[in-house]
């Protein structure tokens, strides 16, 4: 072996010292990193009755931990969409005067379709299913 | 060293020196940590003095100002409570119920708005007279990674209040750090304690506020004063240039630490009218599932990054403005840490100084944009 004995003492140094500061560092960035709280998967939520909800206007629903904003059109319909910009995770807005989302952050700017229409916003708002069922308003996941 | 040990303390010997008690509390402290070179030290040790030598105080301010920070912080510690049910009422108590609650808060969000104002100005200053060259470079890095702290400071304290002008910010702030490519998302987590900006990252951020940047910033800190006492201050070229004879300077000890101290009282003075006549307001408690709210801003100094990703478009050929917008300012905030080591110089004969065009550029791009973002 061409090894002498101070570059095996300083290969084995070196290895014990880093070998030391992964057994440091690893179990302090585990404890770092958050664990996975275990979440009910919700599929649909009430949103109140449609009787009570004005055309051209809009609320924020709690679609589990999610804001998921539904819209009453003028014509009566109802969309719904991920309250969540795609620029940088502000919780958008309706605005009326405009009959478009709008997120007030860095002025981002969603048709009532979900589709990103003006401003910084690099992706079209995740849709979701309203349903009228007994004059109850239902939001759920798309299929 | 050996000869203030000699016969009888040094303070002793001098004429000067303080009477009765504290001349022998002194003495028997100079016995044993040999105080006396230190303050030989810093009587010898001169400061410049010319047509700039007022930047030199901008860094004392801005230091006062931390002084001020950790003072008031520790009082604030007493009442706040982190945790997302009570944190926005903690800090109502400490405003409307505990005795000078609200100007303790007021002093502590004032001061930290002027302490960031206080070492950009310092920064530009150095800049500007090139106090960054060798053999200063280290002092420069040091400063720069004191300002990325400040800034640190000043975001994770923001969020501490719990309403809603914060949660958005944060939102938006932890977002802009999960956009930097590959390192991006786990970053993010890091920083929220979990996928969303929550009551984990309120304590998160509440243990990086009062416990892990102080002990950075203070070790830092002391690098930073250590390489300026140990260096001196900086001359501009010109002075540089002049002969011996026509260069004057003060003492350290005691001119110059007086006009800091007697800055430093003037500023309290700013400091105490601001927090008593402007009360930092507290807003609206924070709601996850509330819209962001019309007119919505970051705090001043992060205004100028929030005016420009605003102005990005969603895509800027193949890449989302904001990816570009975050690695661009990545890269720049890269270029500006190592200024001392890329510093491109005037051209013999040439009329513009490079730097200096750099500099206005940067400053006139800070605030044109600060000033957009405000009437927007």
């Amino acid at each position: 072996m061409g090894m002498t004995r101070r570059e095996f003492t300083q290969l084995l140094l070196t290895g014990g010292a880093i070998g030391w500061l992964g057994s440091v560092l690893y179990p302090v960035i585990s404890f770092l990193r958050p664990p996975r709280v275990p979440e009910a998967t919700v599929q649909a939520v009430k949103a109140g009755l449609e009787s009570a909800f004005a055309v051209n206007t809009a609320q924020i629903v709690k679609f589990g931990r999610k804001p998921v904003i539904l819209v009453r059109e003028e014509s009566g319909e109802f969309r719904a969409f991920s309250a969540t910009c795609t620029h940088l995770e502000c919780i958008v807005q309706y605005r009326g005067d405009l009959k478009q989302i709008w997120c007030a952050c860095h002025n981002g700017l969603y048709d009532l379709k979900g589709r990103n229409v003006s401003g910084p916003p690099p992706r079209p708002l995740d849709e979701y299913a309203v349903n009228v069922i007994a004059g109850e308003i239902l939001v759920s996941r798309m299929a | 060293m050996a000869d203030a040990r000699k016969g009888a303390p040094l303070a002793a010997r001098r004429g000067g020196a303080p009477a009765g008690t504290a001349r022998r509390a002194y003495g028997w402290l100079d016995d044993r940590f040999h105080i006396t070179p230190l303050i030989d030290f810093m009587r010898h040790k001169r400061v410049p003095v010319h047509r700039h030598t007022v930047w030199y105080y901008m860094g004392g301010v801005a230091l006062f100002l931390f002084m001020v920070q950790v003072a008031s912080g520790i009082l604030l510690v007493l009442y706040y409570k982190p945790d997302e049910a009570n944190a926005f009422e903690s800090v109502r108590f400490i405003t409307t119920k505990v005795s000078f609650g609200w100007l303790v808060r007021s002093v502590h969000s004032w001061s930290a708005n002027l302490m960031v104002l206080f070492v950009f100005i310092h920064m530009f200053s150095t800049f500007f007279t090139r106090a960054f060259r060798a053999p200063r470079e280290l002092t420069w890095v040091t400063g720069f990674v004191l300002l990325c702290l400040v800034l640190g400071f000043g975001f994770t304290g923001y969020l501490l209040p719990w309403n809603e002008l914060a949660f958005f910010a944060t939102k938006v702030g932890t977002d802009i750090a999960g956009a930097v490519p590959l390192l991006g998302e786990p970053i993010k987590v890091l920083l929220r304690g979990g996928e969303d900006v929550t009551g984990a990252t309120l304590t998160r951020f509440y243990a990086i506020h009062i416990a892990l940047l102080p002990a950075i910033f203070t070790a830092i800190l002391f690098a930073h004063l250590l390489f300026v006492q140990r260096q001196g201050m900086h001359e501009p070229e010109y002075v540089q240039r002049l002969e011996p004879a026509r260069r004057k300077t003060i003492p350290f000890f005691p001119n110059f630490l007086l006009r800091d101290m007697l800055l430093w009282l003037l500023v309290l003075n700013v400091l105490l009218f601001l927090a008593v006549f402007f009360p930092w307001e507290l807003g609206e408690k924070a709601d996850a599932f509330a819209s962001a709210p019309k007119g919505i801003r970051p705090e001043w100094y992060f205004m100028f990054m929030f005016q420009t990703l605003k102005l990005l478009p969603a895509h800027v050929l193949f890449v989302e403005g904001e990816v570009l917008g975050i690695v661009g300012f990545g890269l720049l905030g890269l270029a500006w840490l190592l200024v001392p080591f890329w510093e491109a110089r005037r051209k013999p004969g040439g009329r513009v100084r490079p730097m200096t065009l750099v500099g206005v550029i940067g400053v006139l791009y800070i605030i044109a944009m600060t000033v957009w973002g405000y009437l927007v």
